[in-house]
């Protein structure tokens, strides 16, 4: 018996024989390499978030642990999850339950943390959108997404004016999620419903001196 | 392989009866009756409204938005030519990083596969994110046969699983459902839910989420679709909203990914294209909230054990043919659905297949074929459509349906004698109130683009106003699209007088017309011998 491996890649050599077409090349003409100043792109990032319903809090780096502490405490979280490899000075005015996540935690146990803190690897301004890929500050992708509530710390100087310019700063092999705003669906009368599986809230710090 | 003189043979298409690529009935006589669900038709005009609302504004708003269509269209294209090379670096690189790459001539053999790999895990239950390609094969229906219980996640599919239902759009599977029946379907159908459930569309939501928090938490396995696979770093990609993609993808030790072949990308960078395309023509969004992207398998993140399937099901055949093959560059973002005329009207279920609209009346066709059986359902779905161009100027992939469609009645006509005029008035009869005007313009539309050839240019009327615009001197429509031409006041005086004429003279083959205003917004229709067999 031919493999099915074998038998896909031969009809689609022969489809390819049977209605041949010249090569394409590919026309990139879309807008690449843009940069914007740190104020526009703080200005566009921030408009984008709010539209999507997410909680945005501009800080400069020296403030971090009080605004971190400040959105906690403002949600009322008193047991939160961080990567391992998250700045601890973050935390530092902090005052409820710090679980350091680790890859053997359940994911019923992240179900019980009120909160889940992470840095970002880039953001995009025009569409509002943040990374994460899975670096030690970042955690393993269920930590960003099984508390209900996600604080996410951005830094100004990762944040591209646009799509291509950030999807250069990626590296593709890591796990990679982009989030805009929290969960939502239309699915009901196309009626727009924040929150249905993933955190129903997010909270963007974003630390506009670094 | 007896091929004669070198002649390569031409694929097969997907195999008569399995999978959801066939309907039990022809497009008019399904659209006929959806066309009585007043429910589906004031969902589907305020879903179709808002989402071209939204789709404009946020397509608009970007300069190089037409460039960036060209280049999503020309990286398809050249995708599909390169096909065998890419799918070849695309397994090298996903078992490079771990995971393990099936390939499936059809839909019973992936759901074999897919099958298989379940019970090779010992569990009997899978988490499903919302996939057209495993809808396309009827996964569901086979997991169940074997003892497997597969719960979709997504909300919508939610909803149409737990009523035994069926999609009806691409994007909002459930648009056919109001509020107070999705509440009905909850508390008939999850287990333990609130019995004060009321119809608020959050607390849904909020019920919803309750009951599959349980199946993520707990589920060892997962099946998932994929909008797009990157064959040069082998990174395939899930675009959604919900979070229950993100759930599925992430949690469960086992992930099996059922891609059809054409979903591949040559490189990481093409994502840049098509992360704008997509969610801005699918929803109207700048960016959809969630994107997931993963290579083969990570340590101590997610899934540790990651399956893909490679689907062939008649794409290939649909690849053998030079014209038709555009229609496999779809990204699926239902643009097209949302700004077509037919589908506002009928909605999804009339087309009979997982792919409804205007791209599934090309899809479809070419994925199964159109002449499987005697009376195949899926030969009048190239007629399911006035070809109006709106469908083309919308496609973010600038997929040329209408030139599709003309290319497919071609085909039907060559195999079957079926008159075209015929098959066409039965689906405006059915669907259109001013069949008549419908008719028209699909026949301008059609045969024009016949008389002038693919490059879409009509040089004059053609027949039944050929007559009437030669006797009357008319200016023909010269060197533009008939689209452009049809919105100009000239056009539409034009094919409104030749569709009254018409109308007086072909009076028996229009059983529709005259008997609806066209301001009437009821929808008993009677049309009489346009839904008969
Ligand atoms: S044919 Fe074009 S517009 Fe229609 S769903 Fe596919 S990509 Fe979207």
């Amino acid at each position: 018996m031919t493999d099915a491996r074998d038998t896909v890649l031969g009809r689609i050599r022969a489809a390819l024989a049977l209605a041949p077409t010249p090569a394409t090349v590919v026309p990139r003409r879309y807008r690449t390499g843009r940069v914007l100043p740190d104020g526009e792109r703080l200005a566009l990032f921030t408009d984008r978030l709010l539209d999507y319903k997410a909680e945005v809090r501009p800080c400069t780096a020296d403030r971090t642990a009080q605004v971190v502490a400040d959105v906690l405490r403002d949600h009322g979280a008193r047991r939160i999850g961080v990567p391992a490899g998250l700045d601890p000075r973050w935390l530092d005015a902090y005052d409820g339950d710090v679980s350091p996540d680790a890859a053997d935690i359940p994911a019923p146990r992240l179900d019980a943390l009120d909160a889940v803190v992470t840095a970002s690897a880039a953001g995009c301004a025009e569409t509002g959108t943040i990374f994460l890929d899975g670096s030690p500050d970042q955690g393993r992708r269920a930590l960003s997404l099984v508390p209900d509530l996600h604080l996410c710390v951005v830094d100004l100087s990762s944040v591209e004016a646009g799509v291509p310019e950030v999807l250069a700063r990626l590296v593709p092999e890591r796990p990679t999620t982009l989030i805009s705003g929290p969960s939502a669906t239309s699915d009901i009368e196309l009626e727009r419903v924040e929150g249905v599986h993933g955190p129903r809230t997010l909270v963007v710090v974003i630390r506009k001196d670094v | 392989m007896s091929t004669f003189l070198g002649m390569p043979a031409r694929p097969p298409r997907s195999p008569y009866g399995t999978g959801n690529l066939r309907g039990d009935e022809p497009f008019p006589r399904a659209a006929h009756r959806e066309l009585g669900n007043g429910q589906l038709r004031r969902n589907l005009g305020k879903a179709t409204t808002t989402i071209r609302t939204k789709r404009l504004n946020v397509t608009g708003e970007l300069p190089d938005w037409e460039a960036l269509r060209d280049a999503g269209s020309a990286i398809k294209t050249d995708a599909m030519n390169r096909l065998p090379e890419l799918l070849e670096q695309l397994e090298r690189k996903v078992t490079e990083h771990g995971g393990t790459v099936h390939w499936a001539r059809d839909g019973a053999e992936a759901n074999e596969i897919v099958a298989r790999l379940v019970k090779a895990t010992g569990s009997s239950e899978v988490i499903k994110v919302k996939s057209m390609a495993t809808q396309e094969i009827g996964l569901n229906e086979h997991l169940e046969s074997v003892g497997i219980t597969p719960y979709e996640t997504d909300l919508a599919e939610l909803i149409v699983q737990l009523a035994h239902d069926k999609p009806s759009h691409i994007l909002v599977p459930a648009i056919h459902r109001n509020r107070d029946e999705i509440r009905q379907i909850f508390l008939d159908r999850i287990p333990g839910v609130d019995p004060e459930l009321d119809n608020v569309p959050a607390h849904l939501a909020a019920a919803a989420r309750a009951y599959l928090r349980e199946k993520f938490m707990a589920t060892k396995v997962a099946v998932s679709g994929a909008n797009f696979g990157v064959a040069e770093t082998g990174t395939l990609s899930v675009v959604e909203s919900e979070g229950n993609g993100r759930m599925c993808l992430t949690l469960p030790d086992t992930l099996i990914t059922v891609m059809g072949i054409e979903k591949v990308l040559p490189r990481y960078q093409d994502l840049e294209v098509f992360l704008q395309l997509l969610p801005r023509s699918s929803t109207g969004e700048r960016m959809n909230p969630y994107t997931s992207l993963w290579t083969g398998v990570t340590p101590d993140d997610g899934p540790q054990d990651f399956h893909l399937v490679l689907l062939d099901n008649g794409r290939t055949a649909a690849l053998a043919d030079a014209v038709g093959r555009a229609a496999l560059n779809c990204i699926r973002c239902s643009a097209c659905l949302n700004v077509c005329p037919v589908y506002e009207r009928t909605g999804g279920h009339a087309y009979g297949s997982t792919y409804p609209g205007p791209i599934g009346a090309v899809l479809t066709p070419q994925l199964a074929g159109m002449h499987a059986a005697d009376d195949d359902p899926n030969s009048s779905l190239p007629y399911a459509s006035s070809l109006c161009g709106a469908c083309f100027d919308a496609c973010p992939v600038k997929i040329d349906i209408p030139s599709l469609l003309v290319e497919l009645r071609h085909q039907n006509t060559e195999q079957s004698g079926t008159t075209p005029e015929k098959l066409a008035m039965r689906a405006a009869a059915a669907v259109m109130k001013r069949p008549a005007l419908y008719t028209g313009a699909q026949k301008a539309a059609g045969l024009g683009r016949l008389v002038a050839g693919r490059d879409r240019t009509i040089s004059r009327l053609p027949p039944p106003f050929a007559g009437w615009s030669d006797s009357r001197d008319t200016e023909a429509p010269p060197r533009q699209t008939f689209r452009a031409w049809f919105a100009s006041d000239e056009g539409r005086a034009a094919l409104r007088a030749a569709a009254d004429e018409h109308d007086g003279s072909h009076a028996e083959h229009d059983p529709g017309d005259g008997r609806h205003d066209p301001g009437d917004e009821g929808h008993d229709h009677s049309h009489g011998e346009g839904e008969k067999k």
